[in-house]
């Protein structure tokens, strides 16, 4: 018990990037959902084929396998890139390293990552709007895009707060694989606490009921925005 | 001069051949009554007229300008057609004023005060000043239609579209969207009907037309078809409608 208490505030510092990085990711995911739901939907087969590849790639790959793409695939992108600029274009000298920082490719991997799950999240909600809502609309002269901004949107934001609730649950407890890249979130903290006290139960334990204690109140938050957007939800029919 | 001139029209879904060649005119102020069995394309025309479907072929052309041309601004055009719809659309996450200022506000650009006006104006005529905070949900079927049928008038159109507007409602209810209807059709509104309230229809229809499998089989004066229908559909149609 004293072990636990005394490792709290390192596990602590580990868990605020924990929801650091989540918080970021599921924001900028939100983003990237938005439009990679809507190009899912889109009427132009170039836009939809890409938003379908990315969201497939995303959905179809390890999140681990993409967070090393990312970390140890892009500096070697990266300096083929510089060596050409160099050499064929006469710029530069860069600087010799192409290293990219843990923080920056765990927000990277993330983001993308979420953005796809999230995209799915839009779509669907989009398209359980009943389709009489768009044609409503168009009927009194809106454009097809004040139609999704001002009658869709709104409307399938209240159905989505559920799923996207789920998926930052999700993201936050997917972000114990940073610890792969060795950044300092909340499992790569009990690992460093447990290399130097060989006491792995009561670590871990410790380790798990801090993700414990971050998902239940993000559920709970989620919930009482949802009750709260539902004293209008009951306004649907 | 017809205010909506139909040409040829053609629909397909697929392989279904929905409506075969409609040559149809309405003329301004005219109240153009539909009817015709389940299937037979009257939805599907009424929506084609607002290219709410797009037509596969034949032309509409309303008000002298084509709606069928590629270049043709639907928007703009679709801000003179209003449509009521069997299930009222209304957008739940909007109160009914705001159900109602909303596409003047949006498409129009008036400013607040004025959509507000135009939207209390408007649940004055169809009798729910009551009404004005509240959201559709907490409204009859009755009551949502009329709203329905404020919403299209916000923009103020110069036809109506009426796609089965009592078709969703109880009994007890299909009276009161029949008198906002008739008041429209005594101002002068030019208004195309799909109902089977033969005897509304009766009321207010200046001309009739009977479709079948895709084309309109007979057309004339509600009073003409109803007691003399020329053609053995029409017949059959309306005594089993009549009964
Ligand atoms: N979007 C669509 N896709 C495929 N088929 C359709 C579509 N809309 C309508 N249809 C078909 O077209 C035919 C005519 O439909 P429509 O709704 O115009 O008939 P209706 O005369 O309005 O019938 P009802 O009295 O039942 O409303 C039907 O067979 C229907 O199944
Ligand atoms: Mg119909």
């Amino acid at each position: 018990m004293d072990l636990i208490i005394k490792s709290m505030p390192f596990l602590l510092t580990g868990a605020a990037q924990t929801l650091k990085i989540t918080l970021i990711a599921v924001t900028l995911g939100c983003i990237l959902g938005l439009f990679g739901g809507m190009g899912r939907l889109s009427k132009n087969r170039f836009i939809r084929g890409l938003a379908t590849c990315y969201v497939d790639f995303v959905r179809g790959t390890p999140l681990l396998v993409q967070l090393f793409i990312i970390y140890y695939g892009m500096p070697q992108v990266i300096q083929g890139v510089k060596g050409i600029l160099e050499v064929s274009f006469a710029l530069g000298p860069f600087s010799s390293t192409s290293h990219i920082p843990p923080f920056v490719a765990a927000v990277t991997a993330c983001s993308l990552n979420s953005g796809a799950y999230v995209s799915e999240i839009f779509r669907s909600g989009i398209q359980s709007i009943e389709k009489g809502q768009r044609e409503a609309a168009l009927s009194l002269g809106m454009t097809s895009k004040q139609a999704m901004r001002h009658i869709i949107l709104p409307q399938a934001v209240r159905r989505i707060i559920p799923p996207l609730g789920n998926e930052f649950i999700a993201m936050l407890k997917d972000t114990s694989l940073l610890i792969c890249i060795g950044y300092a979130e909340l499992t790569r903290q009990g690992q460093l606490i447990i290399s130097s006290t060989f006491r792995p139960f009561e670590i871990w334990f410790a380790v798990a009921l801090l993700y414990l204690i971050m998902t239940l109140t993000i559920s709970r938050l989620v919930d009482v925005t949802e009750r709260r957007l539902g004293v209008n939800g009951t306004h649907q029919s | 001069m017809a205010l909506i001139k139909v040409r040829n029209l053609e629909k397909s879904f697929g392989k279904l051949d929905v409506l075969r060649g409609i040559d149809l005119d309405v003329d301004e102020g005219e109240k153009l009554v539909i009817i015709g069995p389940s299937g037979s394309g009257k939805s599907t025309l009424l929506r084609c007229l607002n290219l709410l479907e797009e037509p596969t072929g034949g032309s509409i052309e309303f008000a002298g300008v084509m709606l069928t041309d590629r270049e043709t601004n639907l928007p703009q055009i679709r801000e003179e057609i209003g449509m009521v719809f069997q299930s009222f659309n209304l957008f739940p996450h909007k109160n009914v004023t705001e159900n109602i200022s909303m596409a003047p506000l949006i498409v129009k650009n008036y400013d607040r005060s004025k959509a507000q006006d135009i939207a209390l104006g408007l649940l004055k005529k169809v009798g729910l000043s009551d009404k004005a905070d509240n959201y559709p949900a907490e409204l009859s079927g009755g009551q949502q239609q009329r709203v329905a049928i404020a919403r299209a008038l916000a923009m103020q159109p110069r036809v109506m579209l009426f796609d089965e507007p009592t078709s969703a409602l109880d009994p007890e209810m299909v009276g009161e969207v029949l008198e906002v209807m008739k008041e429209l059709a005594e101002e002068g509104m030019t208004m195309a009907v799909v109902t089977h309230e033969m005897k509304f229809a009766q009321e207010i229809g200046d001309r009739l037309i009977f479709m079948d499998e895709g084309l309109i089989v007979e057309e004339g004066t509600p009073q003409q078809i109803f007691t003399e229908p020329s053609n053995a559909r029409t017949r059959s149609f309306l005594t089993r409608v009549m009964q």
